[in-house]
C-alpha cells in the first residue's frame, strides 16, 4: 500500500467510520485481506476497484450484514461487532442489486419502510410521498416495481435508504448499468445528500465517477487496499494521463514505440491490432515532446488524444499489473 | 428531475423505535398487499387440490367408497390437510426468492426484530390456508359434502389447519433460508412431501395396503392430521386424535424456530 496521504486523524470524534484490519473469508476465498479505512463525518468516500476486489464485502461488513473474521469497525461511534443494532440505527444501504419489493408499488416499498422504521399511518404515507417528489418518481408511485426502468429502481433504492436521514449512506456501485442522464441525475441527489451532511461511502469501478463526488479515494484490489488518497494525489501517482496515437501506417509501429519509449521512458502498450500505442505520461510536456518527436522522425498519425488515466491505467501504475479485468480482455480477444 | 430542489431532501429524524409487534404487522401488511398484486398465487395454490377433488371424487369414488358422494364425504376433510401441507411450500419457495433479490439484505440493516420479516411471512402463510381451505370447502359443499358437526367442527377444523400450517411452515422457511434457488426448495419440498401425502390415509383407508406399509401409514403425521380433522368435521373422532395431530406441528417449530433464527442471523 502506498502512503501518499497526508490525511490521518485517528479521532474517533470526527469519524464516521473507523475500520482497522478488517478481514472476511469465504471458504478458501480471501475477499478482504486486512483493510484499514477512516471517513470522516460528511465526506464523500469512494472504493474504487474492479470485479471481485471485495468492494461490496467490504461494505456488508460495515453495513452488519457481514461479520468480519478480523479486525475492529465503529460506524457513527458504534462498534460494528457488540453494537449491530445501534450501527443499524445510524446507517442505511443501498446494495448493489436492488433491495426492493418488485410485486409492490413503489409507493407502497417506501411506506412499508416507513413503518418499519416507527412512523406510523399517516406520518408514514406523506413521508413515503416526500421522496417520492424528491426522487421524481410521483408519476410512477402507484405502479409495481417490476414495471420500472433501472434508473427509476435505482432512484427508489436510494430513496428507500432515505426514510430516516442516515448518519452514513452506503452505496454500492450506484451507477452501474444507468445510463449518462440517469448516471447524472444520481451523482447530483449523492452531492446533494453530501452537502445535508449525511457521510457518504460509495463504491464504483469508475475511476471517473470517484473523481467527479468523492473527496477521498480508496482503491481496493484482490482485498487489499493498494493506495488512498485525492483523485488529485493519485493521478499524480498515475502521471498526467495516457497519450494514445493511432498510427497511419501499423508497420511503423517499432519505430513509433521506440520513439515514445524514448520521450517518455515508460512501457509502451499496443492494440492488438498495432496500429494503436499508448503510454503513460508524466507530464503534459513530456507527452508533447513525445508527438514532436513522432512527427520529426516522419511517423504519421491519423489521430491522438491525451486522457484521464482509466482505472486500468491507475492499476497499472499502482501495481504495475494489469487489472484482471483487462489482462481477461487481452485474453478474451 | 432537475427542479427537485435539494431542500425536499431535508434531514428527517428517526422516530421513536416501533415495538415488535408493529414491525411483525407490518410485514403481515406486506403480506396482504402481495395478495392485491398477485392474485394469481391463490390460483397455483387452489387449482391442484380442486382438480383433486374432482378426480377422485368422480374418478375413484365409487370404487373405492361404493359412491361419489360417500367418497367426498371420506376425502373432502383431507384434501384441506393436503392443501395447507403443499402450501407451505411455496412460501419456502417466496422467501428463497425474497432472499435472492437482496431484499432481506435491506430488511437486515434495519434496527427492527429480527424475526419479524418471518412473523409476517407466517401471517401471509395463514391467510393463504384460510382462503384456500374455505375455496375448497365451498366447492365440496356444492359437490353435496356435509359437514355433520355443523359450523363448530368446521370452525375447529380451520383453526387446526392453521395450527399445521404454522408447524409444517417452519421446515420450508429453513429450506428456504438454507437453499438460493426457488425451484430447488420447490422440488425438494414435493420430494419429501409427495410420500407423506400419498402414504397417507388421505385418499383411501389404508385397511388394503400391505402391512409393511400400513405400518409407516399409521404413524404418518400426516395420517394423524386427518384422522384428527375428519373426527373435528365429520364427527366419531376425539381429542385425542387432535393432541397427536399436534404432536409433530409443536416438535418442528420448537426445533426449527431457534434454527431459523440463526439461519437468519448468519453473516
Ligand atoms: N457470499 C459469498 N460466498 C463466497 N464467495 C464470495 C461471497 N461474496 C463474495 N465472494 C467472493 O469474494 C470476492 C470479493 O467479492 P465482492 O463481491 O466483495 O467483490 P466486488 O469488489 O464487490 O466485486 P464486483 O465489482 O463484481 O461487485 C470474490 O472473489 C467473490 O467471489
Ligand atoms: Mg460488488
Amino acid at each position: 500500500m502506498s502512503h501518499i496521504s497526508s490525511f490521518s486523524p485517528r479521532n474517533s470524534g470526527t469519524a464516521a467510520i473507523d475500520a482497522r484490519g478488517l478481514v472476511k473469508h469465504f471458504g478458501d476465498v480471501t475477499a478482504v485481506a486486512g483493510i484499514d479505512l477512516l471517513v470522516p463525518k460528511g465526506m464523500i468516500f469512494a472504493i474504487l476497484g474492479p470485479n471481485g476486489a471485495g468492494k461490496t464485502t467490504l461494505m456488508r461488513m460495515l453495513a452488519t450484514l457481514a461479520r468480519p473474521d478480523s479486525g475492529t469497525a465503529s460506524v457513527m461511534g458504534h462498534d460494528l461487532v457488540s453494537e449491530p443494532d445501534a450501527v443499524r440505527g445510524a446507517i442505511a444501504m443501498t446494495g448493489q442489486f436492488a433491495s426492493l419489493d418488485e410485486d409492490l408499488t413503489g409507493r407502497e416499498n417506501l411506506i412499508l419502510l416507513a413503518r418499519l422504521w416507527g412512523f406510523k399511518g399517516r406520518h408514514a404515507r406523506e413521508r413515503a410521498d416526500d421522496l417520492l417528489a424528491a426522487f421524481d418518481l410521483a408519476a410512477a408511485a402507484a405502479k409495481q416495481v417490476k414495471a420500472y426502468s433501472g434508473g427509476m429502481r435505482r432512484r427508489l433504492d436510494i430513496a428507500a435508504s432515505l426514510i430516516v436521514t442516515p448518519g452514513v449512506l452506503f452505496l454500492d456501485e450506484p451507477t452501474t448499468g444507468l445510463d449518462p442522464t440517469a448516471r447524472k441525475d444520481v451523482w447530483r441527489m449523492i452531492r446533494e445528500l453530501a452537502l445535508s451532511g449525511v457521510t457518504i461511502l460509495l463504491t464504483t469501478q469508475y475511476l471517473e465517477e470517484a473523481d467527479q463526488l468523492a473527496a477521498r479515494i480508496a482503491v481496493i484490489d484482490k482485498g487489499r487496499k493498494i493506495a488512498e488518497g485525492t483523485s488529485r494525489e493519485l493521478k499524480a501517482q498515475t502521471g498526467s494521463g495516457f497519450v494514445h496515437v493511432s498510427l497511419a501506417d501499423a508497420s511503423r509501429r517499432a519505430a513509433a514505440a521506440a520513439v515514445l519509449e524514448k520521450e517518455l521512458g515508460v512501457e509502451i502498450q499496443q492494440s492488438a491490432e498495432g496500429a494503436e500505442l499508448s503510454a503513460m505520461a508524466g507530464s503534459a510536456e513530456a507527452a508533447n515532446r513525445a508527438l514532436a518527436a513522432l512527427i520529426a522522425q516522419g511517423i504519421e498519425l491519423t489521430d491522438f488524444s491525451m486522457g484521464q488515466p482509466s482505472l486500468d491505467e491507475v492499476f497499472f501504475a499502482l501495481t504495475g499489473e494489469k487489472s484482471r479485468d483487462a489482462e481477461e480482455e487481452r485474453m478474451s480477444a | 428531475m432537475s427542479d427537485a430542489p435539494p431542500a425536499v431532501l431535508k434531514t428527517v429524524a428517526r422516530p421513536p423505535k416501533p415495538s415488535a409487534l408493529s414491525n411483525a404487522l407490518t410485514f403481515g401488511w406486506r403480506a396482504m398487499l402481495k395478495f392485491r398484486h398477485v392474485p394469481e398465487q391463490l390460483f397455483d395454490l387452489v387449482m391442484t387440490p380442486i382438480m383433486f377433488t374432482l378426480l377422485f371424487t368422480f374418478v375413484f369414488g365409487g370404487a373405492l367408497a361404493g359412491s361419489t358422494s360417500d367418497y367426498l364425504q371420506f376425502f373432502l376433510p383431507g384434501i384441506l390437510v393436503q392443501t395447507v401441507v403443499f402450501n407451505a411450500v411455496y412460501s419456502g419457495m417466496g422467501l428463497s426468492t425474497d432472499l435472492g433479490k437482496g431484499l432481506f439484505d435491506r430488511f437486515r440493516s434495519l434496527p427492527i426484530w429480527p424475526l419479524a420479516p418471518f412473523a409476517g411471512l407466517m401471517v401471509g402463510d395463514i391467510l393463504r390456508h384460510l382462503i384456500a381451505a374455505s375455496i375448497i370447502l365451498t366447492i365440496g359443499l356444492l359437490l353435496g359434502y356435509r359437514p355433520e358437526m355443523g359450523l363448530p367442527g368446521v370452525l375447529g377444523a380451520f383453526a387446526f389447519l392453521v395450527a399445521i400450517g404454522f408447524g409444517m411452515g417452519w421446515i420450508f422457511i429453513v429450506l428456504g433460508l438454507l437453499i438460493s434457488t426457488p425451484t430447488t426448495v420447490m422440488t425438494l419440498g414435493f420430494t419429501f412431501l409427495f410420500p407423506l401425502v400419498f402414504a397417507s390415509n388421505i385418499m383411501v383407508d389404508p385397511a388394503t395396503m400391505p402391512d409393511w406399509l400400513r405400518a409407516f401409514v399409521d404413524v404418518n403425521p400426516v395420517s394423524l392430521m386427518t384422522t384428527a380433522i375428519r373426527g373435528l368435521m365429520n364427527g366419531g373422532g376425539s381429542w385425542g386424535d387432535v393432541g397427536l395431530a399436534l404432536i409433530a406441528p409443536a416438535l418442528i417449530t420448537a426445533a426449527l424456530a431457534p434454527v431459523t433464527l440463526a439461519l437468519y442471523r448468519r453473516r
